[in-house]
């Protein structure tokens, strides 16, 4: 024990002194929290509209101004020929032609039937997927809103309509950041504890003073534990801030379920997670080697972990590779005891599998350090 | 004092077809000052990392300090010190962090090393500059530093690999003046080194080329083998056989 006190006083020491590690504990998980949450948001706004009118009628009218008040659409074009019109999508001026034949009016009222054409440019899947089903709806409504007025005047419903409403829940509002925001944290802690485990102990490889600590007669025990615990408190440090000071007074996020369950699987993460940082170490000689490895894993386990996109929808391999990242797991526990109050029994498999991670990384890290080359 | 503290037979290392240290078999005794020389690439550093246990020898037998070199290695580890080529000293602790941090993790008490880093910074010299970073320190000042902490637990052997490269010729006669006083406490002390003046320092040496060791003996009784004037003249002749680049 006595030794491991010296061990760790050095440690915090040198952690303390080193003026480009401070900023990246305390100001970086600030600013990404602050940041990328509110980048990172998948409701589609602002697409660029383009109207060819060939009937310039009343009801034309009236849909332009329905798709427009809407919000999600900027009018960007308003003309009489489909040619131009292209010639804006081309430019990236717009994002979506709707074209409203000449004729629009009359044969609505006439004939009741009509036909829209829309084009949209797919070079961004999400924003013409997503555009072109909100104009598909705008549409539908301004159809029944049609009908309805005809109908009604009639005085008797003939059609039945199903009318659909939803409840959201656990994130009543569809706020993207309450989604977003667990899971950034999760990236951020991982992220800081690789790297700084990893780089840590492969810059006393570069500069040579591990050589002197193999000399001693210091168990390598006491040496993996002397370099896991500063990062374990920094890494619960910096999840702390983000939990309560930024998630709590930026975006009003409060865990509706235990925050202790939290802790208590942040710990246990945190211990896989330096593992892994460790393990990295043992197999990279110089600072530069690290850092490419660890890069390499934050990426996969990045888009690999249901963060930005949803697990259920990916191909089967891929599933695969996302059960097998342990920042998965972390955000999925995140998100449902922060945001949907689950308790340990739901979450009861995930902390089996973070004890896996844990002992899996932890002993071969263990394994492949060697006193003795 | 005529206990044998080193005893190697036959240590060999391998690097896969290349051999760096080939059947090397000496004996050093208890207070000696014993020199390990060599050209670059010969293998001297090699051997020393074996004797410290810091790397596996491929084949052959060595007790150091009466401990077995291969299952002893870390009762080996209790009873000697070690400063290699690096400056391995943590540059982002200060003088008197850096004598707490070795003696603490060598399992000193605390009132020892109050004791020791007292007369260690009387002796260095080193009074205002107990609070300053080691990294602000002149390179002579670290590397007598780097031998103090090396022997602060008291150990039987202490290899010094390069201690004094790059350092001025005023400072290097300080440092072997630590070397002597460590010496005459009963420390063994196993040196290698690139000055043929601080070879004559030494009681014994040994010289090695292309992972061999070609002869050993005192410098008085190699100048004369060789029938050489000084130190520099035997390293010559012994060294020019080198088949091996230095690196």
């Amino acid at each position: 024990m006595r030794i491991l006190r010296f061990l760790l006083q050095k440690e915090f020491k040198q952690i303390f002194r080193n003026k480009s590690l401070l900023p990246m504990i305390f100001l970086m998980p600030i600013i990404q929290l602050i940041v990328m949450p509110l980048a990172a948001d998948y409701e589609v706004k602002n697409i660029n509209l383009s109207i060819v009118d060939h009937d310039h009628s009343t009801y034309s009218q009236k849909l332009t101004s329905k798709i427009i008040s809407s919000g999600y659409f900027i009018l960007s074009d308003y003309g009489n020929s489909f040619k131009n019109s292209l010639q804006q999508v081309e430019q990236d001026k717009s994002d979506l032609i709707l074209e409203i034949p000449q004729g629009f009016e009359k044969n609505i009222v006439r004939e009741n039937k009509q036909k829209l054409f829309i084009a949209v440019n797919a070079i961004n899947g999400t924003k013409a997927g997503l555009g072109g089903a909100y104009i598909n709806n705008i549409i539908f409504n301004f159809n029944n809103d049609l009908r309805n007025d005809w109908i009604q005047s009639m005085r008797y419903n003939q059609i039945p309509t199903i009318e659909i409403v939803s409840s959201n829940w656990f994130n009543t509002f569809l706020n993207y950041t309450f989604f977003m925001v667990p899971g950034i944290l999760v990236v951020l802690v991982t992220m800081v504890c690789i790297y700084m485990c990893s780089l840590n102990i492969v810059k006393e490889k570069e500069i040579g003073t591990i050589e002197q600590i193999n000399v001693t007669p210091i168990k390598k025990f006491h040496f993996i534990l002397g370099k896991l615990i500063p990062f374990w408190v920094i890494g619960v440090f910096i999840f702390s801030v983000g939990l309560f000071v930024v998630g709590r007074l930026v975006y009003g996020i409060i865990p509706v379920g235990n925050a202790g369950l939290v802790y208590a699987f942040l710990s246990l993460y945190l211990i896989a997670m330096l593992g892994l940082g460790l393990l990295i170490s043992t197999y990279s000689e110089t600072q530069q080697q690290a850092m490419s490895v660890a890069f390499f894993f934050m990426m996969v386990f990045l888009l690999m972990s249901g963060l930005f996109t949803s697990i259920d929808s990916m191909p089967e391999w891929a599933k695969i590779i996302a059960n097998c990242n342990p920042v998965t797991y972390f955000i999925e526990v995140m998100r449902m005891v922060v945001l949907k109050g689950s308790n340990f029994s739901d979450i009861k498999n995930h902390f089996i599998i973070m004890t896996g991670f844990a002992v899996l990384f932890n002993s071969w890290a263990i394994l492949n350090y060697k006193k003795t080359s | 004092m005529n206990e044998i503290v080193i005893k190697t037979d036959k240590l060999t290392k391998r690097f896969g077809n290349f051999i760096a240290a080939n059947e090397i078999t000496f004996e050093v005794k208890a207070g000696e000052i014993f020199g390990f020389l060599g050209a670059n690439g010969a293998g001297k550093t090699t051997a020393m990392r074996m004797l410290c246990g810091l790397s596996k020898p491929s084949s052959g037998n060595a007790t150091i300090a009466g401990f077995d070199i291969y299952k002893e290695t870390e009762k080996i580890k209790k009873n000697i010190g070690y400063m290699s080529q690096k400056f391995s000293l943590y540059e982002d602790l200060t003088v008197i962090e850096n004598i707490r941090f070795f003696g603490g993790i060598y399992g000193i008490s605390d009132k020892q090393i109050n004791e020791k880093s007292n007369t260690l910074i009387e002796q260095l010299g080193l009074k205002n500059e107990t609070k300053k970073l080691v990294a602000s320190l002149p390179l002579g000042w670290k590397q007598k530093l780097a031998f103090s902490v090396a022997i602060l637990h008291e150990p039987k052997i202490v290899f010094l690999d390069e201690p004094t490269g790059g350092v001025d010729p005023v400072t290097r006669r300080q440092f072997w003046d630590l070397i002597y006083s460590a010496s005459d406490r009963g420390i063994t002390i196993f040196v290698t080194t690139h000055y043929m003046d601080e070879a004559e320092y030494c009681n014994r040496i040994s010289m090695m080329v292309d992972g061999v060791i070609k002869a050993l003996d005192t410098p008085t009784n190699l100048k004369k083998q060789f029938s050489a004037d000084s130190m520099d003249e035997v390293f010559f002749e012994l060294a020019r056989g080198a088949k091996r680049k230095g690196d």
